[in-house]
């Protein structure tokens, strides 16, 4: 681990000065600390923003407003969320272990790094790790990676779950940096690698995630999250989805779904869910539908399972929501 | 007087030690004035160093040596070979050339005041190769078989082949046949501890505060590679945080940190990553392995053909018992089997917990219960329509066997009856239900071992043994012994192991740690009090040291083995293909049962360890470099709280008169062995689906 330098700051004010000047935040430090003692992030110096009032989780009319720092467990356990987005409490608990969700904030989530196993080995090429290295994994093992967003640089998933139900439900974030406050959907925090896959986010130099927020609708009460892997815990999803449907006299009026494990970004599915609109619930219709997940999907080596898999995930997540509804 | 404490739930005499955090492992034992030392692994799997520029390295902060093969010292390496190492090849010669054989092979060692400054160093060391692509596929049509030399001896304890009658025809004229390639991955041991040694010279001896199952051997084998009388090597480890065999041989890691300490002469502590145990320590050998058998269509076995190959390093041929069951478990004329050994370009794999057994069991049972599906026979009645009545392999009568005996107390406690037979027939809602069996066996294996046992005047009793406990109780069960022999409570008796100027002991593995060291305990305990009763009581420590070893013609006249049946339940979702345990039970026969309550644990940690191999445990090698890309407790996937179900072990009542004075026949390996097979068979019931490669995963069963 290289040497490092860590200050605590206690306004957002001088949370954004010092990251304009180059500073590194750091939240629960569950990411960036594994990945600093691997070596494959070398920041110099850290501003803790733990001491920033963004922990507070709150209930707008029907909206929920998260703040960077809530962390996991603590979102996932309070009543309101359950309620409002059993969805989010849901694709939060499958995330990770309880140990790493006690430390682990939203914020950080959103901006946690791939899992890619050559991402971390610096004796192996990765692009992502150092820009025009080439990729170990397109024709190594990729077993893990995605098949939808990916290109000839890149093929890592974006392994957060609780981003996956955020694009599903549309939520919003705000962010504030030297230039001021902005609000955007959190789905465009998310860049496909391309050929710069070593810049991820949206973010501007020095912004600061505040909060995020999740409008209500009628169908988010009954929305749920499926994650698909081989251990009941403590693994990345191998396909997981988030599925929101908004059911009137058995005819679903709205569809929101969302995949991960299989997209080099969370992944929306808005052809699936045109397809569903005014259909009745009925397996057979979420069949053709999720049949649509694959257009434009790309299999590597090792992963061709997941092209079986992700309809199948979405089939069974639309069914899940389907009984809630 | 006795205490009858054998065979009471006494609990763990060390866990107050363990969970305050007074017990001290391996890396506890700082010493002043320490240096670090880290490992650089070679970044190639196959090829020459060609460069290694140490100079800018050695003026980094803090650092005291960068040792390499250039300016290292050149090792005597003496032979040496104890039991647990392979018997034929040579034992990886650490620093002493160019020559890397496999990924991560330690090429130069990094000593610095901090290991902060250690690891910093060695991540800037840049070394420069020449490379070829490694082979490291068992599968690969490039990698040729051999046939291991141990095993071509005759009197070979891992026979490359035997047969008895005529299998191949047996089994081309049998009118129902099974005939089948299974499949089970290279396996990690991940035990908790990481290995560790602490090292420091004094003169011309060597203390190493090492992890290790076998700290007599360490004494041995460094003593070996140093060219040093052993009494100059003390080895210290009382503690252990788990092992299953990691830590049985003495791997290069203790080498390099006594060389370390001696170049910079202050003691040196190495540590290694959980990284480098996926390519340093050994690991379960990936095998393939055909199993065909041939049977009558009321189900009597008339021919069995097991051919077994496991991986193994270009250096050395790791054998393991693979093939060995298939001669006794069950009764039939008719077997054949083959053993080979596929040496690749990796690191030599070594045991780990049901060495052999638990991969061969697996194929056999898996087989086993394909036969059944296609004789339309439950397959407990077909197993029991091929208990055998004595060792047909061996041509000898058990010296105890109660297979039957366990599958009938698991068939009941599990409710096999409620099973229906027809695969994909049993449902929980949504959920395709499956249940499956399979039987177990390992050896009950003795070694010779001595213990001393010494009375004090105070009225306690200390008793010395070279053993190890890495975890399932040996302190308790040890201490159990020695106060039923002497007849004293178990607060008196006070039990040291692990230092290898302790009375020899075997190594810890192979469950043949109660059978030997609690034999020579016994043995101690009385001699001791045959000389305390020639004395007047009290004054001075009386002490006495004895051995004990296996009567050799009993050993000549009877095959000893444990028995056990497995039983589990999973529930396999029908559209997305997760596969979870939901309950298991087994049932032991293994002699007397000395603690019920580490007893079980150790047949539940052993279940565990199990289920891993089934549905989770799996080493990726990249075929293009040999590195294993899973190297990580994130990505190689083990059983976690939430994938542990209800768990039951039982034990027969077995009286064994002839395996050893105590009736034991040991438990840490068979717990493991039948797990698998008793998973995939379940699996199988459940979706009709038969997978016969380990771990079987979501990917396997998505279509059926
Ligand atoms: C072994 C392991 C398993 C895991 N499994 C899962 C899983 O199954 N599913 C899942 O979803 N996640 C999983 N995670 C990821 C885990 O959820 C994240 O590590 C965690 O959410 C990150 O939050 P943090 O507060 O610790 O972030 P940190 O590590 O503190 O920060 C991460 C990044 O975010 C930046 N950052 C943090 N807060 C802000 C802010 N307010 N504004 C701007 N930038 C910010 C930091 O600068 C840093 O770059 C796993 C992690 C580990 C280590
Ligand atoms: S897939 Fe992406 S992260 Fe993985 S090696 Fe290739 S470039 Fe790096």
């Amino acid at each position: 681990m290289l040497p490092f330098t860590l200050e605590k700051v206690t306004s957002v004010q001088a949370a954004i000065a010092a990251a304009s000047s180059g500073r590194r935040f750091i939240a629960g430090g569950t990411t960036l600390i594994d990945l600093m003692r691997e070596e494959v992030d070398q920041p110099a110096h850290l501003v803790d923003i733990n001491a920033l009032p963004l922990s507070e989780i709150r209930i707008e009319g029907s909206d929920l407003v998260i703040g960077a720092l809530a962390r996991m467990t603590d979102i996932a356990a309070h009543a309101g969320v359950q309620r409002l987005h059993p969805l989010v409490a849901e694709s939060l608990v499958e995330g990770a272990s309880p140990q790493l969700r006690n430390m682990a904030s939203i914020g950080g989530n959103l901006l946690q790094r791939v899992r890619c196993p050559y991402f971390r080995m610096h004796d192996a090429p990765c692009n992502k790790r150092s820009p025009n290295s080439g990729c170990a994994a397109i024709d190594g093992l990729n077993a893990g990676h995605a098949i939808l967003g990916t290109s000839n640089h890149c093929a890592a998933t974006h392994p957060s779950d609780v981003a996956v139900a955020l694009v599903a439900l549309d939520a919003t974030m705000q962010v504030r940096g030297p230039r001021g406050e902005r609000t955007f959907p959190v789905e465009e925090l998310f860049r496909l690698p391309g050929d710069t896959p070593h810049l991820e986010h949206t973010l501007l130099p020095g912004e600061l995630i505040l909060a995020v927020r999740i409008p209500g609708g009628p169908d988010s009460r009954r929305a749920r999250y499926l994650k698909v892997r081989d251990r009941a815990s403590y693994e990345f999803a191998l396909v997981s989805a988030a599925a929101a449907l908004d059911v009137e006299d058995g005819v679903i009026r709205q569809a929101r779904l969302a995949v991960g494990g299989v997209g080099t970004r969370p992944w929306r599915l808005r052809t699936v869910e045109k397809a569903l609109i005014g259909k009745p619930l009925d397996r057979k219709i979420f069949e053709t539908a999720a049949r649509l997940a694959l257009e434009g999907a790309r299999p590597l080596s090792g992963n061709h399972y997941k092209l079986e898999l992700l309809p199948r995930t979405i089939v069974r997540a639309l069914e899940m929501a389907g009984e809630a509804a | 007087m006795t205490t009858n404490v054998i065979g009471t739930p006494l609990p763990r005499v060390d866990g107050r030690a363990k969970v305050t955090g007074a017990a001290r492992y391996a890396a506890d034992f700082n010493q002043g004035g320490q240096a670090y030392a880290v490992i650089v692994g070679a970044t190639v799997g196959l090829g020459r160093v060609t460069g290694i520029e140490t100079a800018p390295v050695e003026k980094m902060p803090g650092v005291v040596a960068v040792i390499t093969h250039r300016n290292g010292p050149r090792l005597p390496y003496a032979p040496h070979k104890s039991y647990i190492d392979p018997a034929t090849g040579e034992r990886l010669h650490v620093l002493q050339d160019d020559q890397v054989h496999f990924y991560g092979q330690p090429v130069a060692i990094v000593v610095a005041d901090t290991l902060d400054q250690a690891e910093r160093a060695a991540a800037a060391l840049h070394i420069s190769y020449t490379a070829e692509r490694p082979l490291v596929d068992l599968a690969d049509p490039k990698a040729r078989p051999v046939v291991p030399a141990a095993g071509k001896q005759p009197d070979a304890r891992l026979p490359a082949d035997t047969a008895r009658g005529n299998a191949d025809s047996a089994l081309a004229d049998a009118p129902v046949k099974v005939d089948e390639i299974y499949e089970i991955a290279r396996e990690n041991h991940n035990p908790m501890e990481p290995h560790a040694t602490v090292a420091a010279w004094n003169g011309n001896r060597l203390t190493l505060w090492s992890k290790s199952q076998f700290v007599v051997n360490e004494q041995a084998e460094i003593a070996a590679v140093f060219g040093l009388p052993p009494e100059n090597i003390q080895v210290i480890c009382p503690f252990i945080g788990g092992a299953f065999g990691t830590s049985l041989r003495t791997w290069p890691h203790v080498t390099l940190a006594a060389v370390a300490a001696r170049q910079v002469g202050r003691p040196v502590k190495l540590v290694l990553t959980r990284k480098q145990m996926f390519f340093m320590t050994g690991h379960r050998p990936r095998t393939l392995q055909r199993m065909a058998l041939g049977a009558t269509a009321d189900g009597k076995l008339t021919s069995i053909v097991h051919e077994g190959t496991g991986e193994t390093s270009r250096y050395e041929e790791f054998m393991e018992a693979l093939t060995s069951v298939t001669s006794f478990l069950y009764s039939t004329p008719n077997v054949q089997t083959r053993y080979r050994l596929l040496p690749l370009d990796i690191g030599t794999p070594n045991h780990m917990r049901g060495p052999g057994e638990a991969s061969g069991v697996f194929a056999l049972e898996c087989a086993v219960d394909e036969l059944s599906y296609k004789l339309g026979i439950d397959p407990i009645e077909l197993r029991r329509r091929n208990e055998p009545a004595i060792d047909e392999g061996e041509n000898k009568p058990f010296s105890s066997r109660s297979l039957m005996k366990c599958h009938d107390l698991a068939a009941e406690r599990f409710g096999w009856s409620r099973r229906l037979p027809e695969p994909r027939s049993m449902r929980d809602g949504r959920l395709l239900v499956g249940m499956g069996m399979a039987s177990a066996s390992y050896p009950a294996f003795h070694a010779p071992a001595d213990a001393r046992a010494r009375l004090l005047a105070d009225g306690t009793a200390e008793i010395e043994v070279a053993a190890s406990d890495m975890g399932p109780g040996t302190y308790t069960s040890m201490t159990q012994v020695a106060a039923e022999t002497l007849g004293l409570p178990v607060e008196r008796v006070r039990l040291s192991l692990g230092r290898s100027d302790y009375p020899p002991a075997p190594s810890h593995g192979g469950s043949w740690t109660m059978a030997s060291v609690g034999s020579a305990i016994r043995a101690a305990c009385m001699a001791v009090q045959e000389e305390a009763a020639k004395r007047p009581q009290g004054g001075r420590p009386i002490e006495a040291t004895a051995s004990a070893q296996r009567d050799p013609d009993v050993a000549a006249r009877f095959s000893m083995h444990s028995f056990g049946a497995v039983f589990a339940e999973v529930a396999v979702d029908p559209d997305v293909g997760t596969i979870r345990l939901r309950r298991a039970v087994g049932a032991y026969g293994i002699g007397r049962v000395v603690n019920p309550r580490l007893a079980r644990s150790q047949c539940i940690g052993g279940m565990i360890g199990g289920m891993g191999m089934a549905l989770m445990e799996r080493t990726v090698l990249d075929p293009r470099d040999g590195r294993p890309v899973n190297a990580h407790m994130a990505d190689y996937l083990l059983p976690v709280n939430l994938d542990i179900p209800q768990l039951e072990a039982h034990f027969v009542e077995e009286i064994d008169p002839h395996v050893n004075a105590l009736g034991v026949k040991g438990l840490g390996e068979i717990a493991l062995v039948g797990m698998a097979p008793a998973i995939a068979n379940a699996v199988f019931h459940a979706t009709g689906k038969r997978v016969r490669s380990l771990p079987i995963r979501i990917e396997d069963v998505l279509t059926v």
